[in-house]
């Protein structure tokens, strides 16, 4: 099935980020249809629909809102993770910049299904650009009755709150945006209590990403079959795909789920960048394990890569070609999660600040035999036995590219030195702005 | 009162168990004789689950489960390291992990030799490193405050002193800072980490990242001796170990005792053990010769002479013209001694152990000798706490830290009756800021129930006829007494409300003294002299008519009718809150003879001085607010010549007894410190003989001076004992004095037009004034200032005082402040 449209469909509209012209563009349609039924029916819908998280687990949604009680007398409040730091991972990005009404209009469907009374969306500091959008779009909103006290004149009350994370990559993990959100230092908190039941302000919680709460108005407006039509039937629905690396033309690209990666890279993307052919590719982000062009046809949905030994993750497939490094990459990558690393816990504060020691040390030439059963092993190590997921994602990089590129790694402990045929940073790709799409920041006249 | 909940089965290590609900793995495996290894899991902080070193296999899981802060579940099964290899892999993986960025400075570290990560290190530790790289470096020992020194780079990051200073003490002033590998405990800037239980962090530290500066070099665990004993610095009996090597005590730690003091102490506690070894020390007796200076003399002549002294104060003016005045910092063996070394060797009523006598003392303090039925235990049970005359913060920090539990725990509801809140502003559910002395009114009202602004309290208190409720519980503290009839208000209110009722002393003899009869007209067990019972025989006699307070005392002194006094572990000068009095009347005294471990300013007006022990140069006993009796063994050698107090008593006793074989003095047949306690023990024990003390039939005890009615200006004080403020026994504690925290006054904002909190101010009184510093609070009621209690001398006692912002601040104010 070729690119469909649902959640990018406005995305070549110039004007889709103003009130007049989401409303003139079909919006506010299923809020509208919302309004109208019980709250119940329309969690049953998401759940029906099998729409699975976009945030990198891929936790069924209407399962998530189930598990909220609804009858605790403290309201029940939705947090949307918009903290989109995971490398490599930009579908939210463009959605908030483009059409951060339709944003607004899942958060409204969902928080009425939900009967809550007030969302908070958890930006990305740097997302300055979708800030900007999304508070104008809210301050529209506002004025036009769509959100507030009596939206629509429904009786239905919800407010939105626009909250700036400070930079911090673990803030996308639900526990600490909730801490970062309340004001604490942004570590996860321990489980349980699960924040379905106490989560922001000790309050029943529920926290989905951008993608997941934009798809649940769609499918509250057209309903849980409509969904369906795409996709296989445990991971249903379109997802945005944003594909960068050695490719012709990076960007944000809607398919069915399923629809196989070298469809969306050769369709989509036109290919590998010329001269260059596939080496390795990460399919969901820098969280997932590595794949290589053996997998190219794999159906890019959550069973079918998890069958290949990766995760789906956010959809961010980062593709990679003969002339680049998998062991700078995944320095590379390491150096992100050393960073990152909150340093709650000792596995991932400590490991991986060690792994990355050691693969500057191979990368200086200085590797030793034992340094390859060192890092596989410190990858067990640390996942899986470190608090949160963060670690888990880091080691996924290091497992894989073992895994794959053993050879590679010996080659360059025994010799000192990268093979020949490897660019260093080949992967830097600057010059990649080939599409016809207004530029991201058009219309925003005042930054 | 919840209902006995069903307990679960669960399997550890193939052994079945039955644990309560909600147990921990962690905790469950302890009870089994399993250690899991860990280093941030402590059993009185929340589980944070951030070392990962205690993970174990929990068949069915999908991941290695972190004891520390896995509940239990029904069935379920656990492996740790005992049994499973992969248990004990992923302890050893998550070692090698710690040591990663660890120094291994082991050999120059004060924790090597006790320290948990070098123990477990040892034990499930990769015996040899596969890291190459080079680890991450900080500068080393950064001062947190003037007493602890922070090493980042041996910190693990178990986040426990950062947990204990947000959940325990409440004063989070460290935390962790930056993140990833570079993820360290800080302060917030300069600012130092101001806590009077700072000391904690550094005994709960499961590596050597937080050390004492009191004690770093000074040992090694190896090499000292570790002797149980008992805080001797207040009344809350605090559980302690002193570490002695060569004689001298190193350090003192908690021991845990969760009916005392948990795991904790405050710092007084912990830091304040140096002046026991000061070369400052009281180490020979000494006797006012022909020269009129005091000079060196041998036991025997210095008990000669005071024996002789009080003989012939006794023959000249009868025993009435002898008084002796302890000051509740005598062990309860020696209380009982003095007790009944005045009554029935010298055969004087005259005897006090109050620093600040209130008549009111006199009729409720007898009423609760022996009694121990208000725990600590039973205030953190209790929903409704009332805290009068009493800022536990400075007066008493190990119940602070109870009450904060049991707020945090429980919601507990603290009332707060009086005119400073103080650091119970956290935690306080209701104050009643009453003027200074409208405490009883307060307290009546409460009582009687018949106000509607109080009305949410009564209610909460109900009448404690509920039993499925914890009783409650009035605290009153010893400062309550200055306000006339809130004492017997507190406890009026306690009987009306069925709560229980406890008097809460500052110094760690003074509920001994009140269990044996240190107060005039009262005899051991809280018996009135007028009805003695048991004593009567056990005792070959009894003074006639009941004797005066301190305060009679020192009139006495200065009408003439009295004119030997015996002070025992009493300074006047400094305890009494008029000094000049103090002097005048110690001047004016026939004889003095004082048994004291320091060079007072009373001991140097005395006569004869006998050098005495400390608390851990002896064995002995304190009885805690509680009434509690705890003993402890003696830690180290006591200083020169110096002598327990009963024996001193006794020596003099026999001096008399052969200076006037005809006057019928007794044999006390003292030998042994065990000899005193097997005597006071039945005497001292509850019993329902006991009762107001029996007050003179023309009572002519002098009131408070504050009765001079003088038109009152400026803002109305009162003066509160500030913890680490002067006292004797801070002598050499120089790194805990200097932690410190700033010398100020508290104002209301209401009254702190002009001033800039934290600024320097004047502190002026009609017969004196005082620089220092201002802290603007709403913690203190309006029209009233809080000023320490070390400034009560400089400002003459003044009942009021104006404040003004002084221009400059006065440098060295706060150190001779401390002095």
């Amino acid at each position: 099935m070729p690119e469909v449209k649902v959640l990018s469909k406005r995305y070549d509209v110039p004007d889709a980020h103003t009130l007049e012209g989401y409303t003139r563009t079909d919006g506010w349609k299923a809020l509208k249809r919302a309004l109208n039924q019980d709250p119940a029916a329309l969690r049953d819908v998401v759940k029906d629909s099998g729409l699975r998280g976009r945030g990198g687990a891929g936790f069924p949604t209407g399962l998530k809102w189930s598990f909220v009680p609804q009858d605790t007398g403290k309201p029940v409040y939705l947090v949307i993770n918009a903290d989109e730091g995971e490398p490599g991972t930009f579908k939210d990005r463009e959605l908030m910049e483009r059409d951060p009404f339709q944003l607004i209009e899942g958060i409204l469907c969902s928080a009425y299904a939900l009967n809550s009374p007030r969302s908070f969306i958890f930006l990305r500091g740097e997302y300055l650009w979708s800030g900007i959008r999304i508070e104008e779009a809210l301050a529209e909103a506002y004025a036009a009755g769509y959100v507030g006290d009596d939206v629509m004149g429904s009786g239905f009350s919800h407010h939105i709150t626009l909250h700036y994370g400070s930079g911090a990559y673990i803030c996308g993990e639900e526990t600490a945006l909730l801490e970062a959100l309340e004001g604490r230092r942004g570590q996860p908190r321990l489980r349980p209590p699960f924040p379905a039941v106490a989560g922001l302000y000790a309050c029943p919680t529920v926290i989905n990403n951008v993608e997941s709460i934009a798809a649940a108005g769609h499918i509250i407006e057209h309903g849980a079959n409509w969904w369906k039509q795409w996709g296989p039937e445990r991971s249903p629905g379109t997802k945005l795909f944003c594909v960068s690396g050695e490719v012709k033309r990076p960007g944000n690209y809607e398919y069915p789920m399923g629809t196989p990666a070298r469809q969306i890279i050769e369709e989509a993307c036109g290919g590998m960048l010329d001269g260059r052919e596939l080496k390795f590719w990460a399919p969901g982000g820098s969280s997932t394990p590595l794949l290589t062009d053996e997998h190219y046809d794999i159906p890019m949905d959550f069973d079918s890569i998890a069958a290949a030994g990766s995760l789906m993750g956010t959809g961010a497939m980062m593709m990679y070609s003969n002339k680049t490094s998998v062991i700078e990459a995944t320095l590379n990558w390491i150096r992100f999660y050393e960073h990152e690393s909150c340093g709650k816990c000792t596995p991932c504060r400590e490991g991986n600040f060690w792994v990355g020691q050691i693969l500057e040390r191979i990368l200086a030439g200085r590797g030793r035999p034992e340094d390859i059963a060192t890092l596989d092993e410190l990858a067990d190590n640390i996942f899986g036995r470190s608090f949160c997921a963060l670690a888990d994602g880091a080691t996924s990089s290091v497992k894989s590219g073992i895994k794959y590129f053993r050879d590679e790694y010996e080659y360059v402990i025994a010799n000192g030195r990268l093979p020949d045929h490897i660019e260093p940073h080949a992967g830097v790709i600057t010059d990649n702005a080939q599409t016809d799409r207004p530029p991201m920041h058009a219309g925003v006249g005042h930054v | 009162m919840s209902e006995p909940q069903k307990l679960i089965p669960i399997t550890i290590d193939g052994q079945a168990l039955e644990v309560e609900p909600g147990t921990l793995v962690i905790r469950a495996a302890e009870q089994i004789g399993v250690t899991i290894p860990r280093f941030c899991d402590h059993p009185l902080l929340d589980p944070v689950a951030a070392c990962r070193q205690c993970l174990v296999d929990v068949e069915g899981a999908r991941k290695p489960v972190a004891a520390c802060s896995e509940a239990v579940r029904p069935d379920m099964v656990i492996r740790t390291q005992e049994t499973s290899d992969l248990a004990r892999e992923y302890q050893e993986s998550q070692m090698e992990l710690l040591l990663v960025n660890h120094p291994l400075d082991c050999p120059q570290c004060d924790k090597g030799g006790e320290c948990p990560l070098q123990d477990q290190a040892m034990k499930v530790g990769p015996g040899e490193s596969r890291m190459y790289e080079k680890k991450r470096v900080f500068t080393k020992a950064m001062p947190i405050n003037a007493q602890i020194s922070l090493d980042r780079e041996r910190c693990v990051l178990c986040a426990r002193c950062t947990r204990f200073s947000k959940q325990i003490s409440g004063d989070p002033f460290i935390e962790l800072f930056e993140r990833g590998a570079l993820e360290q405990v800080s302060i917030y800037g300069d600012q130092p980490y101001e806590s009077y239980f700072a000391g904690n962090v550094v005994q709960i530290c499961p590596v050597g990242a937080l050390t004492s500066n009191s004690y770093r070099f000074g040992a090694r665990p190896f090499d000292i001796r570790r002797v149980p004993g008992i805080a001797f610095h207040d009344a809350s009996g605090a559980n302690v170990r002193h570490d002695v090597r060569r004689g001298v005590i190193q350090r003192t730690l908690a021991r845990t005792n969760l009916a005392v003091n948990d795991a904790w102490l405050d710092d007084k506690n912990r830091y304040g053990y140096a002046f026991v070894g000061h070369p400052d020390r009281l180490s020979e007796p000494l006797v006012r010769g022909e020269t009129g200076a005091l000079s060196r003399s041998s036991w025997v002549h210095a008990v000669d002479t005071a024996a002789k002294a009080i003989n012939a104060a006794v023959a000249a003016g009868g025993p009435s013209s002898v008084a002796v005045l302890s000051g509740g910092r005598l062990t309860d063996e020696d209380a009982y001694a003095v007790s009944r070394f005045a009554r029935d060797v010298v055969g004087t009523d005259h005897v006090d152990f109050r620093t600040s006598p209130q008549s009111d003392d006199l009729d409720v303090l007898p009423s609760i000798a022996g009694a121990h039925d208000v725990t600590n235990e039973i205030v953190e049970a209790a929903p409704v706490v009332v805290v009068a005359g009493l800022e536990p913060h400075e007066e008493l920090p190990l119940l602070f830290l109870r009450l904060r539990k049991a707020w945090k725990q429980h919601g507990q509801k603290i009332v707060v009756v009086g005119p400073v809140l103080g650091r119970l502003e956290e935690i306080a559910w209701q104050w009643i800021p009453t003027e200074i002395g409208g405490e009883a009114a307060a307290l009546e009202a409460l009582a009687r129930g018949d106000v509607d602004q109080l009305a949410p309290i009564t209610d909460a208190m109900g009448d404690g006829t509920d039993l499925s409720l914890a009783p409650n519980v009035v605290l009153a503290g010893e400062r309550l007494a200055a306000s006339p009839g809130a004492l017997a208000a507190a406890k009026a209110l306690a009987d009306a409300r069925g709560a229980g009722f406890a008097w809460i002393p500052r110094r760690p003899g003074a509920r001994g003294a009140v269990d044996a009869g240190l107060l005039p007209g009262s005899l051991p067990g809280g018996r009135p002299l007028s009805e003695p019972g048991p004593v009567a025989e056990a005792w070959s006699r009894l003074p006639d008519a009941p004797g005066t307070d301190a305060a009679g005392v020192f009139a006495g002194l200065l009408d003439g009718s009295i004119s030997t006094v015996w002070l025992i572990g009493v300074d006047p000068v400094a305890d009494f809150d008029d000094a000049d009095l103090a002097r005048r009347a110690l001047e004016a005294a026939g004889t003095v003879i004082v048994s004291d471990t320091m060079p007072t300013e009373s001991v140097r007006r005395a006569d004869v001085v006998f050098p005495v022990t400390t608390p851990p140069e002896r064995v002995g006993s304190f009885t805690n607010w509680e009434g509690r009796r705890q003993a402890w063994p003696q830690a180290v050698g006591a200083v020169g010549q110096s002598l327990q107090d009963w024996d001193v008593v006794g020596q003099v006793a026999r001096a008399m007894r052969l200076d006037a074989p005809d006057a019928g003095i007794p044999d006390l047949g003292w030998e042994t410190a065990n000899d005193v306690r097997r005597e006071a023990a039945p005497l001292m024990a509850p019993t329902h003989e006991r009762g107001p003390a029996t007050r003179p039939e023309t009572d002519d005890a002098i009131e408070a001076s504050a009765g001079t009615e003088t038109p009152a200006e400026g803002l109305a004080v009162t003066y509160l004992p500030i913890l680490l403020q002067g006292g004797t026994m801070l002598t050499g504690a120089k790194e805990l004095t200097e932690s410190a925290p700033p010398d100020r006054v508290w104002v209301n904002p209401a009254d702190a037009a002009g001033l800039v909190d934290g600024g320097h101010v004047t502190v002026n009184g009609t017969g004196g004034s005082v620089d220092t510093g201002v802290l603007v609070t709403p913690s203190v009621a309006p029209g009233t200032v809080m000023v320490p209690r070390g400034h009560r001398a400089a400002l003459a006692g003044a009942t009021h005082v104006t404040i003004a912002q002084a221009a400059a601040p006065a440098a060295g104010d706060a150190e001779e402040a401390n002095a």
